[in-house]
């Protein structure tokens, strides 16, 4: 019966993309989400929907809160949850992605969870397991389950996505994060603009329907959401801004630019922050603009909508 | 000796020599062409011979193909001289102009005797061995153009790899002056390039990968045919990919004497055809937009192209197996070189003579090498080719060791029946 509605409810195998995703299956995952909202806020967060089930969190690159909210969305469903220490796997000895996952496959999980630092790695995995495949970020290419918390979120508190004017500010180019916002801001009606200096605005983006800015203060203007993003210097090998105190004179969200915006228009951010460059540590702490705390909560409930719908 | 052969009622098509004619061809018992042409028929060979009635089907002469990755030595698991050349005989190709990106690289007098030896006792087709313009490929010091020609080495390349440093590359360009030999430049600046693998635009952003920016290629490019003004010895540049490039060459084509490449893979397919990460099409240089590719061809009619290649890289399985950014660059495609070429003629975009002249006389003529035509008293080097007959581009179906082919499931139109080299046939269908 189970397995009969989840064919039904989500039109996907696996979760590689909010690309892939249908308008239904997005509404089906946000209302399966609120939920799971008060369940996660009651005193037993714990139900047994996924019991007897394996979920296993392969995160080839570190993280903090999207390996923490997986884990902790699995074991609320009772499911059981193996994290891979990558540090002490056999991928260090050498191992392809491939005959990793041959090798888990063989333990029969019923979802694998994977970040992978190559854009297409999940897409990879997907094709060589029999179970279903949840993205939680590859490279530059998708992080579909903060696109999801990021909407239910907005949702929560402003009841709807369509038609608000959305900004998307900062390291564009590497970052994940943005394109899947895109994708899915852009299916539930909202007018998304992107702000970036030139050197960390990804070719030909406006081709995906959207404003493309490189004044922040224009691209703020009347805007419901502001959405920052962390500068991504790990993945920088040349030199594509000056300095960060000038990023921050620029690009970092200000109370003066955060003037151009709608009074009542919200922060967000996909964490971690760096304060003092992108955003100002007042503003990101200021609990009547900043829904930041918000995001990580709704995570988790968004984790759990996925994992039930995703899994058998 | 061998008998004398009669070939009769064959639409022959030889560039070099002008011939677009329904004609036979006569090879006499040493291998060479006797005769060839409209006038070789029925009426005028002697009624006792014994002859084959081609029946209108096609011949041209055996194709030359000037960019081609041979594993040995080296990497005799992806690719050796043996499954090389049943992989070219099948597709048509009798000559081979190998890369010296092999372990050890190509870059000294002492391995080309080497080479010339395995090539000579392992090879069924002609092989051209290039050497690297660089020791190692290192874009540091030049390799003995002089004395590596002497042993029989044909042009030189760092295959893959660029010359970044203009003053190195000014220099290799005098010294090749001197000793009259061929430069063939595969460009990219490797500054703009980096780490990039597909072509930079919307399909890049989309699927997260580094791109390329088509100005790594112009750039160089552009470079080259500026030092090409002062110090003009014979260049080649490898392939092309971009409108920008045309454009470029459009310009400078009347300023100074050069020639160009192109691969198959960039006249037949664009960046679209990566679709969901499909790592055998990832390619140097990058596959770019269907503007890019209709300007190639456009070019290919304005006379701005001079040779089509296969830019055949052979890569065992586990290279491709990989995410796309960790996935080894190329495809293997001699054998598909011709019937993929021959598409650009059934739907119209050139005219089938112009291939063959981009896939023979041409590159012979680059090349300085009597191939590539069917003039009197050559080596009987030619294809029978059924241009019309259908068949589907199979991965397992392919000769070559390595099934890295960048149009699998590909319906084609045209296929070798025969091929022959110095007059005997070594390839039938």
């Amino acid at each position: 019966m189970a397995s009969l509605k989840k064919a039904i409810k989500i039109s996907q195998k696996h979760l590689l993309g909010i690309q892939d995703l249908s308008i239904s299956d997005i509404n089906t995952i946000l209302n399966e989400a609120k939920n799971f909202i008060s369940l996660n806020k009651s005193k037993n967060k714990k139900i047994d929907i996924l019991r007897g089930k394996t979920q296993i969190n392969l995160f080839f690159e570190p993280s903090t809160r999207t390996q923490s909210s997986f884990e902790l969305a699995g074991k609320r469903l009772g499911a059981d949850v193996m994290s891979m220490n990558i540090k002490n796997s056999a991928i260090k000895k050498g191992e392809t992605l491939i005959d990793t996952a041959m090798t888990l496959n063989a333990m029969h999980p019923d979802i694998i969870v994977i970040r992978h630092q190559d854009s297409g790695a999940c897409n990879l995995l997907s094709q060589k397991v029999n179970c279903a495949v949840l993205n939680a970020g590859d490279g530059r290419r998708e992080h579909p389950t903060q696109a999801l918390l990021d909407a239910l979120t907005i949702i929560d508190r402003k009841n709807t996505i369509q038609g608000l004017r959305i900004a998307i500010c900062g390291d564009i180019l590497h970052s994940r994060v943005a394109r899947s916002n895109i994708y899915l801001l852009n299916m539930l009606g909202a007018e998304v603009n992107i702000v970036a200096p030139s050197n960390l605005m990804p070719k030909d983006i406006e081709k995906l329907g959207v404003n493309k800015f490189t004044n922040m203060k224009k691209g703020l203007k009347d805007c419901d959401i502001v959405m920052m993003l962390r500068l991504q210097n790990e993945r920088m090998s040349t030199s594509f801004l000056s300095s960060n105190r000038e990023y921050y004179e620029y690009y970092g969200l200000t109370p003066d630019k955060l003037n151009h915006a709608k009074e009542d228009a919200l922060i967000m951010h996909p964490g971690p922050m760096n304060r003092g460059i992108e955003i100002d540590t007042k503003l990101a702490d200021d609990i009547n603009k900043s829904v930041i705390k918000e995001q990580v909560e709704l995570g988790v409930a968004v984790r759990m909508a996925c994992l039930k719908l995703f899994c058998e | 000796m061998m008998k004398k052969q009669y070939f009769l009622n064959a639409h022959i098509i030889d560039p070099k020599n002008l011939i677009d004619e329904i004609g036979g061809l006569i090879i006499d018992e040493n291998g060479k062409i006797e005769a060839v042409g409209k006038k070789v028929n029925k009426n005028n060979i002697p009624s006792r011979e014994k002859y084959i009635d081609l029946k209108s089907k096609y011949l041209f002469p055996g194709i030359v193909d000037m960019r081609v990755f041979v594993g040995e030595p080296g990497y005799e698991y992806k690719e050796n001289f043996r499954t090389l050349s049943n992989a070219a005989l099948s597709g048509g190709v009798t000559s081979a102009v190998t890369m010296p990106n092999t372990s050890p690289v190509i870059d000294n007098v002492s391995i080309v005797d080497f080479l010339k030896r395995r090539g000579r006792d392992k090879s069924k087709i002609n092989i051209y061995p290039t050497a690297s313009l660089t020791k190692n490929l290192e874009g540091k010091n030049m390799t003995e153009f002089g004395l590596l020609q002497n042993k029989g080495i044909i042009g030189f390349t760092d295959g893959i790899k660029t010359i970044q440093n203009t003053r190195l590359m000014s220099r290799i360009m005098r010294s090749a002056f001197d000793v009259g030999s061929l430069v063939m430049q595969h460009a990219e600046d490797y500054e703009l390039a980096e780490n990039g693998t597909v072509n930079d635009g919307i399909i890049s952003t989309k699927l997260g990968l580094q791109g390329i920016t088509d100005l790594a290629e112009k750039i160089i490019i552009d470079r080259d045919l500026s030092l090409l003004e002062d110090f003009n010895c014979r260049y080649h540049i490898s392939q092309i990919s971009s409108a920008k490039s045309i454009e470029l060459i459009n310009k400078r084509k009347n300023e100074v004497d050069f020639t160009t490449g192109v691969s198959i893979n960039n006249l037949s397919l664009n960046e679209n055809d990566i679709g969901d990460f499909r790592t055998f099409l990832k390619l140097s240089p990058p596959l770019r937009t269907e503007d890019d590719r209709v300007e190639l061809i456009k070019g290919i009619n304005k006379n701005l192209i001079d040779v089509i290649v296969s830019d055949h890289k052979p890569e065992d399985e586990e290279s491709k197996r990989l995410t796309f950014t960790q996935a080894a660059t190329g495809a293997s495609g001699i054998e598909t070189l011709l019937p993929l070429s021959l598409e650009l003629f059934h739907n119209g975009s050139v005219k089938l003579s112009k291939i063959i002249e981009l896939l023979t006389s041409n590159p012979a003529k680059i090349l300085k090498i009597n191939k590539g035509n069917l003039s009197i008293g050559n080596d009987a080097d030619f294809c029978i080719v059924d241009i019309y007959k259908p068949w589907i581009v199979k991965k397992e179906k392919l000769i070559s060791k390595s099934k890295n082919t960048s149009i699998e499931n590909k319906k084609l139109q045209g296929k070798v029946l025969n091929t022959f080299i110095k007059g005997v046939e070594l390839f039938k269908i």
